[in-house]
């Protein structure tokens, strides 16, 4: 049986895959004739990324420029569903087991040399499957690669991936060239810093601490792209820095938000720049408080429905989001609508109903009308949960449980919350991807409880009914079957509450008004950047 | 008597020189065990911004970043390196430590040797006039914008500036050391560093400078008073003369004592200016470093500092003999 979602789109791929490049150029915008080719865009990365190829390091920042210069088997749509890239079409036979992919011809890496299938079977077998942060997971259950001929590969599967689809993006699962590779240990070599891809641009210049020259590829598979001569990617340490760069209109793109919070309105109500809220939908980065089960009153249910009540998240919202978040109802946001719901437990923001469950759970208010103290840990990454620390300890202090911050760098947060469990809530970005068996799972699954492994269940919760519906969900070829099996997820998740979902922070990018099409599909600012081009 | 002088300095200059081998490998094993009380490794800061690993990852991180071996093991590698000037690799930056800090040190050295330099010139200068008009309004308001540097945090002047001549006016680009995009070669070239390393040189400077103002100023009312200045002034020498040959030249050994320990402040200043300024120096390097528990190049940066320090220092005491030739060198 092949399934409805496949079938839409092996039909569009075929058809785009035949239909002469120009035109497929000229669908998404319509508006080819009014674009002006040359010139150079500045975009700033922040932090500097300390790579250039998002094989072996999957941070942001290298996805990001990784995303100009290398591509991958395909691009999604503003559906999340993928379209062509270096595959024109792919098959997943009826039973999940095989997937079959037809690659572009007439594709060349920047050397000169012909993409072939052997280049993707090595970058999946070789590169991403031992080497990706996430590659190990991701294509478990690929066996091997065959390449029957120059321009197909198929990939055997021990178990069907329906998740390993929504993470071919190039910024995140990158086709490398073999004859740059192969023989070398990869981890080392040059062309991670010096990328040969088959991208719209191609590497120039990276002056560390400075800047990145990316030039245009003449060659590109898509005729007449990349519009722009050149690429410059700066760096600022400081986002006020970023703020006057943008002003001084020094700088035309930066994703991921650039600027700080309280500056965006100002830029927003400015004609000479655009704000985009878009793009980070493949992210799906989420505030969260996972709650440490080892600590005598976490472990408590009603203590965490209790908190969950007590945080008055229509005020927060504003408060330290700047209105710029979407207010969580589960662990799946709204920007996954394929696999959201909201029919599931609600806690609102009501005082006296957290502090009756608090007193059924036993926990009386002692002197000073505190009940117990908790301690509340985040990584120092920007102002926001320095905000949401003082709010949250002011919203529990209502209810009689006293909250004492602690805000720590990334490796001090790592190691003390993943490595020593020394914690009792833990609040972190936590990154749903594309799909939830990739992001979510890692945090819900008991088999994920693993001391010193980052960002995987550090709450130590374990209820065997949640594993079965996650690894149903991971194997299930069927995308109606699959999102029930999700959606029963997120009512376990809200029912059992190891973790209480917060918001999902809308990370903007801001753009010079004259810089256009720099946002084609979910990926934002990791995206290609071949359509974007500078009004004269 | 000259040669006899001379082997005395050379005799002084090697003292300094074994002192100073000793003081950098002390400083590197005191860094090398500080930097193990931070608590986490370069795996984990990596996991961090990946937002993602699994322990097999983190253990060929590990494995790769060295930071399986142990402690000693770990500090002998690191001592043999420093000894042997191998400054190692970054394994953060895929590149050797010691072309990632070449490429950095250059814009730090140009950016502290100007701020110095406007600082020395502009404080001998200010505290010059201000002595020598004391109590009069010069002296008043030179005082009073002394006052006001010494006490404006510099990333706050900094920032202000930005937004006025940046910003406002468009006098001068936000930050950067030279234009990215129009790659100019040659003279034209020069001119644009110049022209980006205006802002930074004067934030940096600012505070310096009004300490140095306040150190001629109060250096020359102390000098002005004394014999000889009555007696050079007797001999009907001009004023201007015995402020600047006969008075300044004293007044300046307290001034230059200060500098030489402000040299390694000045390269810890760099870290805020650069942060600002999107400076290319050492200092983003070495808090990125720290950051991300590059240890190994956070290390090599500290020890190049001390060495250079160290250096510098040895320099302004050979230059007390220079400028007064009754010190002498022991």
């Amino acid at each position: 049986m092949k399934t409805d979602m496949t079938l839409r789109m092996s039909r569009r791929a075929i058809l785009l895959s035949g239909a002469a490049a120009g035109v497929a150029a000229m669908l998404p915008g319509g508006m080819a004739w009014a674009q002006s080719a040359g010139g150079t865009a500045v975009m700033t990365i922040a932090p500097e990324p300390n790579a250039m190829v998002s094989a072996f390091n999957s941070a942001s920042p290298v996805a990001v420029i990784s995303g100009k210069m290398v591509e991958g088997l395909v691009r999604y749509d503003w559906d999340l569903q993928p379209q062509p890239e270096l595959a024109t079409g792919w098959e997943i036979a009826p039973d999940g087991l095989t997937v079959t992919f037809t690659l572009r011809e007439g594709v060349k890496w920047h050397d000169g040399t012909d993409f072939t299938s052997a280049d993707v079977a090595y970058s999946i077998m070789e590169l991403l499957k031992q080497h990706h942060p996430r590659g190990r997971a991701v294509f478990a259950s690929i066996e091997r690669a065959e390449t029957p001929d120059d321009h197909t590969v198929v990939l055997h599967l021990s178990q069907p991936a329906p998740a390993m689809m929504a993470a071919l993006a190039g910024w995140e699962s990158p086709i490398l060239p073999k004859h740059v590779y192969e023989g070398s240990d990869p981890l080392t070599n040059p062309a991670n810093n010096a990328p040969i891809g088959t991208g719209p641009f191609k590497f120039a210049q990276w002056e560390r601490g400075s800047h990145i020259i990316l030039e245009r590829n003449p060659d590109y598979w898509d005729e007449g792209k990349p519009y722009l001569d050149r690429l410059a990617v700066r760096f600022y340490a400081d986002p006020s820095a970023r703020v006057a760069a943008f002003e001084a209109g020094e700088l035309h793109l930066g994703g991921d938000g650039p600027i700080p919070l309280n500056e965006v309105a100002r830029f927003r109500d400015n004609p000479g720049f655009v704000v985009e809220e878009r793009g980070i939908e493949m992210n799906n980065s989420l505030d969260i408080l996972e709650c440490n089960l080892r600590n005598e009153h976490l472990a408590r249910v009603e203590v965490r429905h209790a908190l969950m009540h007590a945080i008055n998240r229509e005020l927060m919202l504003g408060t330290v989001w700047y209105q710029l978040a979407e207010l969580l109802t589960g662990p799946i946001p709204q920007s996954l609508p394929h696999f959201h719901t909201d029919d599931v437990p609600a806690y609102p923001y009501d005082p006296d109903r957290a502090n009756q469950l608090l007193d059924e759970a036993g926990f009386a208010r002692g002197a000073g009308g505190m009940r117990f103290t908790l301690r509340l840990i985040w990584p120092a990454v920007g102002d926001t949960y320095d905000r949401a620390g003082q709010f949250l300890r002011q919203q529990f202090r209502e209810v009689g449980v006293d909250l004492v911050l602690q805000s720590a760098d990334v490796p001090t947060f790592i190691r003390q919350v993943y490595q020593e469990y020394d914690f009792d809530l833990s609040m972190f970005p936590s990154s749903v991807t594309a799909d939830p068996t990739i992001g979510s799972h890692r945090f819900y699954h008991s088999d994920f409880i693993r001391q010193g492994t980052p960002f995987v269940n550090a709450s130590g919760y374990d209820n065997p009914k949640m594993d079965e519906v996650l690894d149903a969900a991971a194997v299930e070829p069927d995308p109606d079957k699959r999102r029930a099996l999700f959606h029963e997820f997120q009512r376990i998740a809200m029912e059992d509450l190891p973790i209480l979902p917060l918001a999902r922070p809308i990370y903007v990018t801001i753009a010079n008004a004259r810089l256009k099409d720099f946002m084609t599909g979910p990926e934002g600012v990791r995206n290609g950047l071949g359509a974007a081009w500078l009004e004269a | 008597m000259t040669a006899r002088r001379h082997r005395s300095t050379f005799r002084y200059i090697g003292k300094r020189l074994i002192h100073a081998a000793f003081t950098i490998l002390g400083i590197a094993v005191i860094n090398f065990l500080l930097l193990q009380l931070a608590p986490g490794d370069a795996a984990e800061a990596l996991a961090g911004e990946a937002g993602t690993a699994d322990a097999e990852y983190m253990e060929s991180l590990r494995r790769q970043f060295g930071l399986d071996r142990s402690l000693i093991e770990q500090l002998g590698a690191f001592l043999l390196r420093i000894v042997t000037l191998d400054f190692g690799w970054s394994f953060r930056h895929g590149m050797s430590n010691w072309d990632l800090i070449m490429d950095r040190l250059p814009a730090t050295l140009l950016l502290m040797g100007a701020s110095i330099l406007l600082a020395l010139i502009g404080g001998i200068v200010m505290g010059v006039i201000a002595a020598r008009n004391v109590g009069r309004l010069p002296d008043r308001l030179i005082s009073v914008g002394a006052l006001l540097l010494y006490a404006t945090p510099p990333f706050w002047i900094g920032l202000m500036m930005i937004v006025l001549f940046s910003v406002k006016l468009g006098w001068v680009p936000t930050g950067g050391m030279y234009d990215v995009i129009g790659g100019k070669t040659g003279f034209a070239h020069v001119l644009d560093v110049m022209w980006h390393l205006a802002l930074p040189v004067l934030t940096q400077a600012f505070f310096y400078l009004a300490i140095y103002t306040r150190l001629v100023r109060a250096g020359m009312l102390e000098v002005l008073n004394l014999e000889y200045i009555r007696v050079a002034r007797a001999k009907g020498i001009s004023e201007n003369r015995i402020a600047y040959r006969h008075a300044l030249r004293n007044a300046v050994l307290p001034l230059l004592t200060v500098v030489g320990a402000n040299i390694g402040t000045f390269l810890g200043g760099a870290v805020l200016t650069e942060s600002i300024f999107s400076w290319p120096g050492i200092g983003r390097l070495m808090f990125d470093a720290m950051m991300q528990r590059d240890l190994n190049l956070l290390l090599s940066i500290l020890v190049l500092s001390s060495i250079f320090v160290v250096i510098a220092n040895l320099l302004v005491d050979l230059l007390y003999a220079v400028i007064n030739p009754t010190v002498e060198l022991k």
